[in-house]
């Protein structure tokens, strides 16, 4: 057998995880360290493995189920009865939607810079160099930002619970079963059919929602990690603030 | 040519948008083109080959798909995504025009006073490309016209989408008599659920965009009107001089 040549690497960039991670991954430097350490668990816990493992698991999901009939349609049939949204897309779709809010807080930083920005022109310090500096600044997390950066995390913890719920709801205790047994038209009775690779498809389950919890309480952490960290500072700075002035300061401190 | 150029041609003309037009473009492309390429595609990828009529009579299956199917839903959310996109170029196009005829005086006032040194003309070369030129004037209307275009092309490709396949639902089921099919048979579509899923998720982040752009057009023409009652007591007519007094 001739050997073939190695295939010629793709030259075109994909729209791809890869050019997602480009664009989530800026929002790092504004992130707590329990962020960052969020972010590397979906992007190699969660998104490598989908790519990498789960999306040949579920490769031939339509063509290795079959059922014990030779009548045309039933196959297509009881598949979309059973599997509604397949594992991979509503991973997918749960992937996209829980980083998404991270860029809620990218729009406020890139927001409060160009304040800074107009501030600095205006008051005279419109020097190249300090324009630059607006841009490599750190922000540091607080005042509306604090709320911001609590809110995107609120939001991730409600799409993560979301879609366990829906996973939930769609395949019952998460586990995939080998037989499953159909009867709509046009299969002329109830037919026995028999799903592709169940156990393998149970590990992949139970591992993805395994880290999603992880996931989820890293975010929980990070919330308590916040308001704690936002009360200390208090205490230290102004010992007898009455709460509503805290509360004031915090909305009002931008 | 990919997703990724179209991608780095259109955050070139972002610096010229308005924050609206800017979370337009993330909207676009993690909502759409992303669940476009890593999800639709492999919903749809078997839409023929998993097309099963109940019949041997070869030549039956593809008719009956061509009927049901004139344009997939992945070629026609392409060109809707393509077609949505292009407008922001118009407003590319008038920058780099803009650009041109500047940088063609600067040259000129540069070759009449010769003994201007260069390192001033190339300092004025670098501010040309690094200004982000007020919207006002004729750049106010290009990017008004723009933000009509796209929600034309917007509502038109979703109004086709519906017409094309009588709503965003799929069935699981079609009934085809065409020629070679020897009577009405039964023709089953696969992953419908699923693609009704898809499809609806489409339409929605379509819908989104669209109150995007009609919010964008808004503040426009909000922000115009206020430019204009603040330049007219003071009989400024030019555009630019007026949005530079409007921003102080």
């Amino acid at each position: 057998m001739p050997l073939t040549p190695p295939a010629e690497p793709d030259p075109e960039p994909k729209m791809n995880w890869a050019s997602f991670y480009a664009v989530i991954s800026g929002v790092n430097r504004h992130s707590t360290g329990i962020g960052r350490i969020w972010l590397s668990v979906l992007f190699i816990f969660r998104i490598l493995v989908l790519v990498v493992a789960a999306e040949s698991v579920w490769g031939d999901e339509k063509s290795g189920f079959t059922c014990n009939t030779q009548q045309p349609g039933c196959n297509s049939v009881c598949y979309d009865h059973f599997f509604p949204i397949s594992h991979i897309r509503l991973w997918a779709l749960q992937l996209i939607l829980v980083s998404t809010p991270a860029l809620l807080v990218a729009m406020h930083v890139a927001h409060r810079r160009h304040v800074d920005k107009k501030l600095y022109k205006l008051s005279g310090r419109a020097s190249p160099k300090d324009l630059e500096q607006i841009k490599t600044q750190k922000m540091k997390i607080t005042g509306a930002l604090w709320w911001t950066y609590v809110i995107s995390l609120f939001f991730r913890i409600v799409f993560e619970v979301t879609f366990m719920y829906v996973f939930y709801m769609i395949y019952p205790g998460y586990k995939m079963i080998r037989l499953v047994k159909c009867d709509s038209y046009p299969c002329p009775n109830t037919v026995d059919c028999f799903v592709s690779r169940p156990t393998e498809k149970t590990v992949f389950t139970v591992f993805m929602l395994a880290v999603s919890g992880v996931c989820i309480l890293l975010n929980v952490a990070e919330v308590v990690f916040l308001v704690g960290k936002a009360c200390s500072k208090h205490l230290h700075n102004a010992g007898d603030s009455t709460m509503g002035a805290w509360i004031a300061q915090k909305l009002c401190s931008y | 040519m990919s997703w990724p150029t179209l991608y780095a041609q259109l955050v070139g003309v972002n610096r010229y948008s308005t924050s609206l037009g800017k979370i337009w473009l993330s909207v676009l492309f993690i909502f759409r083109v992303m669940v476009l390429v890593v999800a639709a595609e492999s919903v749809w990828g078997d839409e023929q080959s998993d097309f099963t009529c109940n019949t041997l009579q070869p030549g039956c299956e593809n008719v009956c798909y061509d009927h049901f199917f004139p344009v997939s839903h992945i070629r026609l959310w392409c060109l809707q995504l393509v077609f949505v996109s292009t407008p922001t170029l118009l407003v590319a196009m008038y920058v780099a025009y803009r650009n041109h005829g500047d940088k063609k005086r600067i040259l000129q006032v540069c070759m009449l006073f010769s003994f201007v040194l260069i390192t001033v003309q190339e300092a004025e070369l670098e501010s040309l490309k690094r200004r982000k030129m007020p919207l006002a004037g004729a750049l106010w209307w290009t990017y008004a016209c723009s933000l009509l275009f796209r929600l034309l092309f917007e509502g038109g490709f979703m109004y086709a989408l519906y017409v094309v396949y009588d709503g965003f639902q799929m069935p699981r089921l079609v009934q085809c008599d065409q020629w070679p099919c020897p009577n009405l048979v039964d023709c089953f579509i696969s992953r419908p659920t699923e693609k009704t899923v898809f499809t609806v998720f489409m339409a929605t982040t379509s819908s989104i965009c669209m109150v995007l752009n009609m919010a964008e057009l808004a503040y426009l023409v909000a922000k115009a009107k206020a430019r204009r009652q603040i330049c007219e007591p003071l009989h400024i007519t030019a555009p630019q001089t007026c949005a530079c007094l409007a921003q102080l």
